[in-house]
């Protein structure tokens, strides 16, 4: 009765949360142009997508696509022998378990006619499906916190994971194990199935039990008489043997019921392998009903997702699929941390503590962007410059397990992000090359918006580049400029400059204006001087800064050896790093 | 054998195949042996703008990598190269750098002590292998055919720290174009930018610029410009088509890269060269190799020539 309920409930909770979390799918929207579509659009278009490639010659690749990549994993092979094997033992002992043990009243039996529980094979095949698991939960465990994988981060929902399972495989191994050592057990046995009454045979079976099966008697112990176990032997034969295997067969309850066999009899007076049963159940049923909320959904998540790219390939979506598929695929990552660890710019976590420059990281944040859920405009920041912040060399899609299409949603997320109206002051290097490659995909309208915003926001810091007629006064001058400048040596070297103009004439931007300082502000040279002078707003304020293609034929032709566009490079920096910290203060949210 | 560490960067993998396709098929031929090291990252450059530090780590990690493996870096790419090259200039100049770089890269395990070189893919065709002994290995050269050379900025400049070639006169990348039968042409904008480094942050001015270059190739009579780093060529390429349909400029010069042009003179197949994947198309070009028979005779005229020298000159 427990059984059924707790199991019907924990089905129907499953099954709800399954297809609460599929609708999510289509409900949830990111990336350009998602608002715009309605959700029963994304469906049918999922729907046709589904149908038009399921009747075509592309279902022999869906098939390539399940056995290789799904069912043997051949992209985990390919990145990490270790963690395939883990991932295998784990994935494969349990389904073999849930196939043959948890469902063996319906799959097990209905395959094999002779089929019990406590009869070789099925006993000890229990036990080794069973350590599979174990194995593969060992090496998780290995992997995340002796070896510490680098790059790979522990959340709550890893440790979750790992836990149930370790719950119901433990509580399974020491359930089996009690009942082995369990007196009340035996004797139930004894009573349903042997048939015997008379006490000498009754005490020589016992006396068998004890010795071979490593039941716990209150009543014998060893060591015990030879004749008595013969006889023992013989009962067991003629009454137990056809339905009971030696228990030595189920290797990980035997070891465990060694292990416990000295408080064997406690163990059996208090009911442990009920309670045991209760916990192993219970702890199946809540991994159940709590699946499609957890990282295990990935088992269905992922799956979807190998398939879904594998078919997909080069091919331009849907807008609605697109969609749709983005907001499936942050379900199928399983924070594996792949792609963290290959990806290219990942050194600058070092100098930026953005979490959100790691790739398996970004997309916890933008599950919860997703999700609808407010992230502050400083969450927001933060997530805008991790997306922006890569190089766009697709390794992250090319590694992921999951064959999620990480590159494609990293764009997607940027665009939309690009337009909330925080300024990114990324898009003023030259990761921007991929975005100007990229701009067919962009909304024309908003694709120059970020580019404005990110220059206006470093000219709102610099108040004398407004002040055109203005007098300057050049005492005191600004000494934190120039001592601000102290990346490396090369940037003392504009005091030397003695204003001769060769690196503006050289400069092949200024040489592509009739007007350059309308176009560029101050031009090198003079760049060159107001830092000089520690005219911090003049030397930051320039959009000759951000236009500059450090071509260095300014520093080359310097007759003076300034190292013009290193200077350069160096005011950037600084005008990048004033302006970031300002406007990340939590005083300037609006 | 020749042995380097292969430094592909970001661009070449994601965005042009066929440069790393026909890099390898040309190298191999060479006899050139590649290592990849598949812990490499970003050479820094796109993030010099922004973070100097994150540049310099993120650069000297891979040549503290190659260094662990006792190997030399080959760059494809000029802008990686130019940025491998001032991190590698930087830890030798700068001591305090070196030893904060070096405090961070501790934490896997790396160390950079600058005893690798590291060298530009042109750089090991000209100097390492040799214009003669890959002469010896053509199948066929070029006739007729006029290159616009592009040599871009950050090879050549700042050549304190590059030392590439001659920054102000430099022939390096120009012997190799005739090397295999094509015209080098002189054109007046040769030494310019291509202008990749401001798409994306500023399109118009970049597209004045490229458009500037291209019509000047044009003029000058290229039939191709030729590159040999990926922002210059898709610069070329996929930006150049982008800019002929929006200013509506109608007579392209088609972008070629240096080892695709190498690759069909020495008889790599066109698929390997991946000649079909540049934007603009370039296949025309194989029209002017020199057919087998002629090769064949030309062979024939100078071996003539030669024997009479030699009775010429045992006769003296």
């Amino acid at each position: 009765m427990f059984l059924k309920v707790s199991l019907y409930i924990s089905l129907v909770i499953f099954l709800v949360g399954l297809v609460y979390k599929v609708s999510t799918w289509f409900r949830y929207k990111i990336g350009i142009g998602a608002e715009e579509i309605s959700t029963s659009t994304r469906f049918f278009s999922t729907l046709r997508g589904i149908l038009s490639t399921v009747f075509s010659f592309k279902i022999l690749t869906l098939l390539k696509v399940f056995v290789l990549d799904v069912l043997l994993q051949f992209r985990i092979l390919r990145e990490d022998f270790l963690r395939w094997v883990m991932h295998i033992f784990i994935y494969g002992g349990f389904m073999l378990l849930l196939l043959m043990h948890a469902l063996d009243k319906t799959i097990t039996v209905a395959i094999w006619k002779n089929y019990y529980s406590t009869v070789n094979p099925f006993m000890f095949l229990r036990d080794l499906f069973g350590a599979f698991v174990i194995v593969g939960v060992l090496i998780a465990i290995y992997r995340r916190f002796i070896l510490k994988v680098p790059r790979m981060f522990t959340n709550a929902m890893d440790i979750y994971t790992i836990l149930i399972v370790a719950v119901i495989m433990l509580s399974g191994i020491f359930l089996e194990a009690s009942k082995m050592v369990a007196y009340s057990d035996y004797k139930r046995m004894v009573d349903e199935y042997s048939g015997l009454s008379d006490p000498e045979e009754l005490k020589s079976l016992e006396a068998y039990w004890v010795k071979e099966f490593g039941t716990v008697s209150p009543n014998l112990k060893g060591p015990f008489d030879e004749k008595i176990l013969t006889k023992g032997k013989d009962l067991h034969q003629s009454s137990c043997a056809e339905c009971h295997a030696r228990p030595q067969w189920a290797f990980t309850g035997y070891g465990a019921a060694k292990l416990i066999t000295p408080i064997g009899l406690s163990i059996d007076r208090a009911r442990l392998p009920s309670v045991l049963w209760y916990i192993h159940i219970l702890a199946c049923f809540v991994g159940l009903a709590y699946l499609p909320f957890s990282k295990m959904f990935h088992i269905f998540a992922s799956s979807v997702s190998l398939l879904a790219n594998g078919v997909i390939g080069k091919e331009k979506l849907t807008p609605a699929n697109r969609a749709t598929l983005q907001v499936m695929e942050l379900d199928a990552c399983t924070h594996c941390g792949t792609c963290s660890l290959r990806c290219s710019v990942i050194m600058a976590f070092e100098e930026i503590s953005n979490i959100n420059i790691f790739p398996s990281e970004k997309i916890g944040s933008i599950k919860t962007l997703a999700s609808g859920k407010a992230l502050s405009p400083r969450e927001l920041r933060y997530l805008q410059e991790g997306v922006y912040l890569c190089s766009n060399c697709y390794r992250c899609t090319v590694v992921c397990p999951a064959g999620i299409n990480l590159q494609d949603l990293w764009f997607n997320v940027r665009e939309t992000l690009l337009q909330k109206g925080f300024p990114e002051f990324l898009v003023l290097s030259p990761l921007s090359f991929y975005r100007g490659l990229m701009k067919e995909e962009t909304v024309p309208k908003d694709y120059e918006k970020p580019l404005i915003q990110a220059r206006e926001a470093i000219a709102a810091q610099c108040d004398l580049m407004k002040k055109k007629d203005k007098v300057l006064a050049l005492t005191p001058t600004n000494r934190n400029l120039q001592s601000g400048l102290n990346l490396s040596a090369q940037a003392k070297t504009f005091s030397a400059c003695f204003s001769c103009q060769t690196c503006t004439t050289v400069c092949p931007v200024v040489g592509n204006y009739e007007n350059p300082q309308e176009a560029l502000g101050l031009l090198p040279h003079q760049i060159m001087h107001a830092a000089g002078l520690g005219l911090r707003d003049l030397a930051l304020g320039s959009n000759m800064l951000w236009d500059c293609l450090t071509c260095y034929q300014c520093q080359e032709q310097c007759p003076q050896g300034v190292h013009v566009t290193d200077v350069l490079y160096e005011l950037k920096n600084l005008a990048v790093k004033q302006v970031r910290e300002k406007t990340l203060q939590p005083t300037e949210r609006k | 054998m020749m042995e380097f560490a292969l430094f592909l960067g970001c661009t070449i993998p994601a965005r042009l195949n066929q440069y790393e396709s026909s890099s390898r098929a040309v190298l191999e031929k060479l006899g050139v042996g590649l290592v990849d090291i598949r812990e490499f990252n970003c050479c820094g450059y796109p993030l010099r703008n922004i973070d100097f530090k994150i540049f310099l780590l993120s650069s000297v990690r891979n040549l503290a990598l190659a260094e662990k493996k006792n190997l030399n870096v080959m760059a494809l790419c000029k802008c990686c190269y130019g940025s491998l090259k001032k991190a590698d200039f930087l830890m030798k100049e700068n001591a305090s750098l070196k030893k904060e770089v070096n405090l961070t890269l501790e934490k896997e395990g790396l160390k950079y002590e600058g005893r690798i070189e590291i060298k530009h893919l042109l750089s090991v065709l000209h100097k390492d292998i040799g214009i003669e002994a890959i002469k010896g290995k053509m199948a066929t050269t070029f006739k007729g055919l006029k290159i616009a050379t592009h040599y871009g900025c950050h090879a050549l400049r700042p050549s304190q720290v590059v030392g590439f070639d001659n920054a102000v006169a430099p022939s390096l990348f120009d012997q190799l174009v005739e090397m295999t039968g094509a015209e080098s042409i002189d054109w007046p904008m040769k030494l310019e930018c291509c202008g990749a480094p401001l798409w994306g942050i500023n399109d118009r001015l970049s597209m004045d610029l490229t458009l500037k270059k291209l019509t000047d190739g044009k003029k000058s009579g290229a039939d191709y410009v030729c590159a040999a780093c990926p922002y210059c060529h898709i610069q070329f390429d996929k930006v150049q088509k982008m800019i002929l349909s929006q200013r509506n400029v109608n007579h392209p010069l088609p972008s070629i890269l240096y080892t695709q042009l190498l690759g069909l003179t020495l008889g790599i197949d066109r698929k390997v060269l991946g000649l079909e994947m540049n934007e603009i198309p370039i296949s025309g070009i194989e029209e002017l190799l020199t057919k087998e028979t002629e090769l064949a005779e030309e062979k024939e005229l100078a071996e003539q020539k030669e024997t009479k020298k030699e009775t010429g000159s045992t006769k003296q």
